[in-house]
């Protein structure tokens, strides 16, 4: 089963969540880290370094002997990525798009695809956990390349948790495809609120079962519980705020192992959510 | 005219909160919300749309299932796993994976795909009770290729040449990916807000190296820095070994929601840490 | 000889314009006869990204052999390097007197951008 952990709003306890639920759950699992842009999950796990993997794009590359300056490349690419003056094409690699066009139009069979780096995988085990930790370049652009590369390590047979990136546009949507069920996290506020909004539409919009957990309850009010309850959205947790949580989170601790309660609070939520994945008829 | 913007590397640091008493403080700014993803902004300064556009970007690719000889040429092609087809062998494109290449296009035998602009959001020009304000709203599962970002800036540039306004106060968006490369490229300066906490020390060091690649004066202040002392000194060490300057730093505080759900900006309020963030401003204002 | 100048309006009292990829129009002036024609630059509009790349490419495809504007980014600098056109930064003023300033090497040819990219 694949389980990501999103929400609209940055910083609600995704990643919190992702590895705590991870530590509390028996059985080997997977975790994925899919925010590509500031992966995080490492710095809470003890980890054993496993491996890693250069990630690249395809990008163009011109043979100028073969090139006769027709131009037809730069007018198909959508990106700006290609430009052509005379026989000389430019390559722009941080506008490509990967999606081999170029090559494969140009009359003078001129282009062939060459690797540009952009970030790397790297596998880590901490216990019964196996963490696949994706990390764009800094500079790079575009993540859903790099996340499409990394859901690539996606078992079969075992639990995988994905801690999806913040917001509701390409990155995220590129983590959730082909998801089994999606849990939003949130905090009890405004800002809280109206990003969850985004975030249902996208998960909707996905066709993607999905319940909410509120985190820090007590710092506002009981708006959330209201528009789930309007809404018909399941809320699968309810985590108060507690300062003990935030200073062991501070330092980089896990919460499961230093802070009483939470391993069963946290095991619990892998029951909701079999639970309602279960109850919505897959 | 000078262009501060506000961006964190974690995401859920308090940028918008520090930015809309930013807002509140300065005496002659234009606002930009540049985080089309998930705009929170508009909830404290409450803008009056005054202009509305559409925003187009990219293509998107239709397949017209009656000329569609169901070849598979397209799927093949398709790098975006953005084309799938049925049991009864319709052929599809899934917008949201769709990028907008138009390979399908060029190559399908029976020119049955159609490239159309792509309608990817909205972009507003308000007004609110600190000035004039340019923000925008992405649509679900857009991708968020930072033009949109570039439109608002546009946008609240151009605003700010009309009225002679000498600052532009832009709120970022989190990480370091092309959004926010989009709102920080060309800027006089930014401030990276963060936490005293492990993600925001190790968030923040990309992003200090993302500033420092395009060349732009860096300042830091860490919010909630009584959560963990140590943490906020090693940060600010850091943040110092890489040449960013250290404006201050916000305490903890319980009344920060309350201003929220009251819409007001945390200095528009008797919290404690308005104290705080009156202070980076001053601090900021001399780094101008 | 052709050069581009970089032009908030059609006529040769216009200022010039101080962005290149996103500037409003370009006046293509023949050195020799004197005689000009005005580009517009609206097909930066609908690009997803790359200003400067699309207006270096029209520069080029406009037959000019130097460029002269208010300032250039990177990706724009190697565009019209690698397209062989000549750079000249740093014009201020109307067209008129840009082009007196060119013809009285006044300008300097740049050797780099002189400012970052805008994500266009």
């Amino acid at each position: 089963m694949k389980i990501a952990i999103a929400s609209g709003k940055g910083g609600t306890g995704k990643t919190t969540l992702s590895v705590n639920i991870a530590q509390a759950i028996d059985s080997p699992l997977v975790l994925l880290d899919c925010d590509v842009e500031e992966p995080n999950s490492r710095l809470f796990l003890n980890t054993e370094y496993v491996g890693e993997e250069v990630v690249s794009t395809l990008i163009p590359e011109v043979d100028t002997e073969k090139c006769n300056g027709c131009g037809e490349c730069a007018r198909f690419c959508q990106y700006n990525a290609i430009v052509t003056f005379g026989t000389k094409p430019l390559v722009f690699p941080e506008m490509c798009h990967g999606c081999g066009g170029c090559a494969k139009l140009c009359p003078q069979g001129a282009i062939s695809e060459i690797e540009h780096r952009i970030g790397s995988i790297t596998q880590y085990k901490a216990g019964k956990i196996t963490l696949y930790q994706g990390c764009i370049d800094v500079g790079v652009s575009m993540a859903p390349p790099l996340i499409r590369e990394l859901k690539k390590k996606i078992p079969d047979d075992q639990l995988v948790i994905m801690d999806a990136p913040p917001g509701t546009t390409c990155p995220v949507v590129t983590t959730l495809g082909e998801v089994d069920y999606v849990v939003l996290v949130t905090e009890p506020t405004p800002f809280g609120l109206n990003d969850l909004a985004l975030a249902v539409d996208m998960v909707r919009a996905l066709g993607l079962p999905f319940g909410v957990i509120i985190n820090r309850v007590g710092i506002g009010d009981d708006r959330i519980n209201l528009y789930c309850e309007r809404e018909n959205i399941p809320v699968l947790l309810e985590i108060p705020n507690d300062r003990a949580v935030a200073e062991a989170y501070s330092r980089g601790e896990s919460i499961v192992e230093s802070v009483e309660g939470y391993r069963e609070l946290f095991a619990g939520v892998m029951e909701k959510v079999e639970e309602e994945y279960r109850g919505a008829g897959k | 005219m000078k262009e501060l913007v506000i961006i964190s590397g974690k995401g859920g640091t308090g940028k918008t909160s520090i930015t809309a008493s930013f807002a509140v403080l300065a005496k002659d700014a234009v606002v930009a919300d540049c985080d089309v993803d998930a705009a929170d902004l508009h909830l404290i300064l409450e803008p009056e749309v005054k202009e509305r556009e559409e925003f187009y970007s990219g293509k998107l690719a239709h397949i017209d299932i009656n000329k569609c000889l169901a070849c598979g040429v397209c799927e093949e092609y398709c790098r975006f796993e953005a084309i799938l087809h049925d049991s009864s062998g319709k052929y599809i494109v899934d917008p949201n994976n769709c990028e907008g290449c138009g390979v399908c296009v060029r190559f399908c035998p029976s020119n049955a795909i159609s490239f159309n602009d792509r309608l990817c959001g909205d972009w507003m020009i308000s007004q609110t009770r600190r000035g004039s304000m340019a923000h925008a709203k992405l649509g679900i599962a857009a991708e968020n290729s930072g033009k949109l970002v570039s439109t608002v800036r546009k946008n609240a540039q151009e605003l700010a040449e009309k009225n002679n306004t000498p600052l532009i106060i832009i709120d970022g968006p989190p990480g370091i990916g092309c959004p926010v490369i989009a709102s920080v490229t060309g800027a006089s300066i930014v401030l990276v807000v963060t936490e005293p906490t492990v993600s925001g020390a190790h968030d923040m060091l990309r992003v200090l190296k993302l500033t420092k690649h395009f060349g732009i004066p860096t300042l830091i202040c860490v919010n909630k820095w009584d959560l963990n002392q140590d943490m906020t000194e090693s940060i600010e060490k850091s943040a110092r070994e890489h040449n960013a300057t250290v404006v201050g730093r916000v305490r903890y505080d319980n009344m920060v929601s309350k201003a929220q759900i009251e819409k007001k900006a945390i200095i528009e309020t008797d919290a404690p840490s308005a104290e705080d963030i009156r202070n980076i401003w001053k601090n900021i204002e001399k780094n101008l | 000889m052709k050069i581009a100048i970089t032009s908030s309006g059609n006529e040769l009292t216009a200022a010039v314009d101080q962005r290149f990829g996103r500037a409003a129009m370009f006046i293509l002036y023949d050195i020799e006869s004197g005689e000009f024609e005005v580009f517009d630059n609206k097909q930066n509009l609908n690009a997803t990204q790359g200003a400067g790349i699309q207006a270096a490419q029209k520069v080029f495809n406009m037959g000019a052999e130097a460029l002269i504007t208010g300032h250039c980014g990177p990706k724009a600098f190697a565009a019209l390097s690698a397209a062989g056109v000549k750079i000249y930064c740093g014009a201020t003023g109307t067209i008129e007197s840009a082009i007196t300033r060119y013809k009285e090497g006044g300008l300097t040819v740049s050797t780099g951008a002189d400012v970052e990219g805008h994500w266009v």
